[in-house]
């Protein structure tokens, strides 16, 4: 039963080997065996997002995720945001608008709009809400996030035109 | 919160899955997108010995139509059923409901298989099942059987699923042009259960309302079927005094658990009004007017 499993998978592009029992829970196995401490435990069960992270091109929370259940996976924490070149637009956007207080939230959030202007590079007001709901800020009242979106947004669609 | 130990094994097909449910006698769980269960595990709801994670098997996955029905295999995602363009042409109402559903995240993950087999009357899709006559594939090492939806319920976690089944598929209509469907779910915010919910399927000749069915979602222990507001509706040219009439005849059927999101007649009448709604918008939608 407490028999370990090795698991492969890639985190922001570096292929990982980890040996772990079923019931661990990939934001553990992030955080305390990979040392990729960004992705935050905020409530634990599934509410609050802030250990949101990208899986297989899917914004997931990593707290209600096996580790078991990453082989093969692909993932992108926030650590894997930024390049060579400095901040990653969504970064820069959160940084400009003001769209952090204490910045407990921050790493989900920012995961989940790198994944949501994937999705829906062009988004109104509207959208980007709908599209952050699974992230829980408790400090900025969200106006700034939703304007730190779409600062992100607009840098985004500059850069592809 | 880290859930008790168990085994996992991950099966590549549904009959290698099937053999391990059949091996473990009653001791396995079988786990979808694990949006329900492995919460209720970090509770100690639930404690299986064995978890069948049945994320790797392609069969399980797929929209397509045959004939005049929507075949969803149980693993497909909430997220999926969003983006098809199959479902949004062919049965409209299953996005609509979904877009009521939890959050992006909890949708990537959570899966309709999942959302059905669970047998949370607080869930979305068995209402929905219901109120679309849908019909479920169960399978187990023995063989195959095909339930009606209207049948699968029988208590709080509590279905017609055996121990040693899976639910492989799960089959709604095509809604032929002009149906008329409308879901009305209030909730406190996003991402929660429904207070109370209400789904509605009719057509109708010329005024006629000549099919209805009405379901209610988190007001009993299991998706309830508005019976007597149906037979009411039947046949008849739908007013307001017969919606009224309808919406006080699925408020007799209700007898919600009170908790956090409100007291019993609180939620029984929020589920007049969410019948209200929903035969009204059902009406318009079929008239061609939404
Ligand atoms: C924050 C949050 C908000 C939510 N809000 C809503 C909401 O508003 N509406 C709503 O409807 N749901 C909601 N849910 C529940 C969510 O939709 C779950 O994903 C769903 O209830 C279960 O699906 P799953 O794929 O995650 O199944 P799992 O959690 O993996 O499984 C659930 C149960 O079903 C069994 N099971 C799963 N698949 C099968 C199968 N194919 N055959 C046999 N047994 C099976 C499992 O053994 C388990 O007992 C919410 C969840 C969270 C975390
Ligand atoms: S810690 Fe995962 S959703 Fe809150
Ligand atoms: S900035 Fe403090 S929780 Fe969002």
């Amino acid at each position: 039963m407490n028999d370990k499993q090795e698991v492969t998978f890639t985190v922001n592009g570096e292929k990982v080997s980890v040996d772990v029992v079923p019931r661990e829970l990939l934001v553990h196995t992030l955080r305390e065996r990979l040392n990729l401490t960004g992705t935050h435990i905020g409530c634990d069960s599934s509410h609050c997002g802030a250990c949101t992270v990208d899986f297989n091109g899917r914004s997931v929370k990593a707290c209600t995720v096996l580790t078991v259940q990453a082989q093969d996976a692909h993932i992108v924490t926030v650590e894997g945001l930024a390049g060579p070149s400095g901040l990653h637009p969504v970064q820069e956007g959160f940084q400009q608008e003001h769209g952090l207080q204490c910045g407990f939230c921050t790493p989900g959030m920012l995961m989940r709009a790198y994944r949501f202007l994937q999705e829906n590079p062009n988004p109104t007001e509207d959208q980007v809400r709908t599209g952050m709901a699974g992230n829980l800020c408790r400090c900025t009242g969200y106006q700034n996030i939703v304007k730190a979106v779409q600062y992100a947004a607009n840098k985004l669609s500059a850069r592809s035109v | 919160m880290i859930p008790p130990s168990f085994s996992y094994r991950a099966p590549a097909t549904v009959s290698e899955a099937l053999a391990l449910l059949n091996e473990s006698d009653g001791e396995a769980k079988v786990l979808a997108g694990g949006h329900s269960l492995l919460p209720m595990m970090k509770f100690r709801f639930a404690e299986p010995a064995l978890l069948i994670d049945i994320g790797r098997i392609p069969e399980l996955k797929g929209i397509r139509q045959v004939g005049n029905r929507i075949h969803i295999g149980a693993m497909t995602t909430e997220n999926e059923l969003l983006e098809s363009a199959l479902l949004k042409e062919k049965c409209p109402l299953l996005p609509e409901v979904v877009r009521w559903i939890a959050d992006p995240q909890v949708r990537n993950r959570g899966t309709i298989g999942g959302d059905i087999a669970h047998g949370d009357p607080a869930n979305d899709h068995p209402a929905t099942m219901r109120a679309l006559e849908a019909e479920f594939v169960l399978k187990s090492a023995d063989g195959e059987r095909v339930v009606a939806a209207d049948d699968f319920y029988l208590g709080t976690y509590y279905t017609l699923l055996e121990a040693n089944e899976l639910l492989t598929e799960i089959r709604v209509p095509v809604l032929p042009p002009g149906t008329g469907y409308a879901y009305k779910k209030l909730k406190r915010k996003t991402g929660d259960f429904a207070i109370a919910a209400a789904c509605v399927v009719l057509s109708l000749t010329g005024d006629k309302c000549e099919r209805i069915a009405i379901t209610l979602t988190n007001v009993g222990p299991t998706p309830l079927r508005a019976e007597t507001a149906e037979k009411l509706l039947t046949g008849k040219a739908i007013d307001d005094q017969l919606v009224e009439q309808a919406a006080q005849l699925a408020m007799e059927i209700c007898d919600p658990a009170e908790d956090l999101r409100g007291d019993k007649e609180y939620k029984i009448h929020m589920a007049g009004e969410m019948t209200r709604r929903a035969i009204r918008e059902a009406i318009d939608r079929a008239r061609g007017r939404k």
